[in-house]
């Protein structure tokens, strides 16, 4: 009994000497505009891919082929040193900040083709004569996907939008490669100076991650039941 | 609107509203469109009727151009088909289409179905969409269901709803390709009661359907495909009373005899 309460106090100390809240929170807010960046660019790489021309649809399948076939630390890497170190493309003079934008930027353009092919599995929900029937009446394709097509497919596609945003979110962590502070990184540094409460710094980690990752699952599956389009 | 019908029209009306010359199309190795002459005149009905596979609904589709057509002509009201992108859009609305399976845009109201075309394509101001579409919606009978998603809606229903959709584009011709194929029996007609009623108002129509009441009633002529081919036209009395090809004879008398 004794052991377990001493044990509790010095992973309190840990928690009082390091903050896992804000770090947690930076993976939050990466997840947040990573999520919103790879949603715009996948959306237009969903449309490349469903376009008339054949050109958009070749290479909006390379992009996708590309980006979903390799590893997100190798992109991350990637950004950091052959973006920032050697080619010098600072987003911000702010050293950190420049990283967190990377970071952002890495994270966008890896879950864009998840987005993608998410977007496309909802697209084929979409029965054709939705886009037949749109073109009937007058409409060309980009007002047909932006009126017709596309809103169908959205809501066809929440619940493997959802999984991409959760994997997002996990993924956040590879961060940590382009030196954002975020938990992944300060689990590392809490491990090497805290050995002696190891297992309650993993149990606290992984339960901060659940806890983010939950809520994204209900409402994602809510939103797909509340959403769908009945036909 | 309450123009002469067909036959009158047509006399009046020098050129034609629809013109298809030598109209080539395959589907790979399948020759579905044999060099197709057609003419439609302004205010005419023409049902397309024949057997499953000869090209019917291809022939509606090319009008249209939602599918493409490997040579020859399509002009609508003089003007050659374009086969690209704003100006094929804009003539498209000069063709409305009906479907078999109605299309209605399932994530839009009744009354959204109708407007969308006027208030996108055309430029219409919502207000003035709405009242167009109410209207048209009480000409089908479906004005009190507006706020409604197209599946709350009947068979029967929808297809009116199809055709109102089309109708606010203000199209110089209409297309319906087995308007009533989908429907439960109980629902033809009063699909078809309001195109014949479309038809006495003088609207130019290419209907394809196996309804040979509506064909009695509303078409000045019918014909018959087969093979990717026009094998035969002639008045519905006289195509459903005395065929003159071997196909025709065979078809009518299987669809007669079913
Ligand atoms: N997209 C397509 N790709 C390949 N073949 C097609 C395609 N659409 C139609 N066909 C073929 O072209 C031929 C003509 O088809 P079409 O749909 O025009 O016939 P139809 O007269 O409308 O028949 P139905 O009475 O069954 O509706 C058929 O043999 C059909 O299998
Ligand atoms: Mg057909």
């Amino acid at each position: 009994m004794d052991s377990l309460s001493e044990y509790f106090q010095s992973y309190l100390t840990a928690l009082e000497t390091y903050d896992v809240v804000a770090a947690l929170w930076v993976n939050i807010q990466l997840t947040f505009w990573a999520g919103l960046g790879s949603l715009v660019l996948g959306t237009v790489l969903a449309l490349m891919r469903i376009s008339p021309v054949p050109s958009f649809r070749w290479a909006g399948a390379a992009y996708v082929n590309i980006f979903r076939n390799t590893p997100l630390t190798i992109i991350m890497v990637f950004c950091i040193l052959v973006a920032v170190f050697q080619l010098q493309l600072n987003l911000s003079s702010d050293f950190d900040f420049n990283f967190f934008l990377w970071a952002i930027i890495g994270l966008s353009v890896y879950h864009a083709a998840f987005v993608c092919e998410a977007i496309r599995s909802g697209v084929n929900t979409v029965p054709l004569g939705q886009a037949e029937a749109a073109r009937a009446i007058g409409l060309s394709f980009l007002p047909a996907a932006r009126l017709i097509v596309l809103p169908q497919a959205f809501r066809g596609a929440i619940a493997p939008l959802g999984n991409t945003l959760i994997a997002l979110t996990k993924n956040t962590t590879v961060a940590t490669v382009a030196s954002v502070a975020e938990a992944a990184g300060l689990m590392k540094t809490m491990i090497e100076f805290r050995p002696d409460v190891i297992m309650a710094i993993f149990a606290t980690f992984a339960l901060g991650f659940v806890v983010i990752v939950i809520p994204i699952g209900l409402l994602t599956t809510w939103l797909s039941k509340k959403l769908a389009v009945a036909r | 609107m309450a123009a002469p019908t067909g036959a009158a029209a047509r006399a009046a009306s020098g050129q034609p509203l629809v013109q298809l010359k030598d109209v080539n199309k395959h589907f790979g190795a399948l020759h579905v469109l044999r060099n197709i002459n057609l003419e439609v005149t302004k205010g005419e009905v023409v049902v397309v009727i024949g057997p499953s596979g000869s090209g019917k609904s291809t022939l509606c589709r090319a009008i249209n151009r939602l599918e493409t057509i490997d040579d020859g002509d399509i002009l609508i009201d003089g003007n050659m088909l374009p086969s690209e992108g704003k100006a094929l859009a804009r003539l498209r609305a000069d063709v409305g289409m009906v479907f078999q399976s109605f299309n209605l845009f399932a994530h839009k109201s009744i009354l959204e179905n109708v407007t969308l075309g006027p208030i996108k394509v055309k430029g219409m101001k919502p207000a003035a969409a709405k009242e167009l579409a109410m209207g048209l919606l009480k000409r089908v009978g479906v004005d009190n269901q507006a706020h409604k998603l197209p599946a709350q809606l009947s068979g029967g229903q929808q297809q009116r709803v199809a055709i109102a959709r089309a109708l606010a584009m203000k199209p110089k011709v209409m297309l319906f390709d087995e308007p009533t194929s989908a429907l439960d029996p109980e629902m033809i007609n009063e699909v078809l009661d309001t195109m014949v009623q479309l038809a006495k108002e003088g609207m130019t129509m290419i209907v394809v359907t196996h309804e040979m009441g509506f064909a009695r009633k509303a078409a000045d002529r019918v014909i018959f495909m087969a093979d990717g081919q026009i094998v035969e036209q002639a008045t519905p009395e006289e195509f459903f009373t005395n065929p003159k090809s071997p196909r025709a004879k065979d078809f009518l008398g299987k669809i007669l005899n079913h």
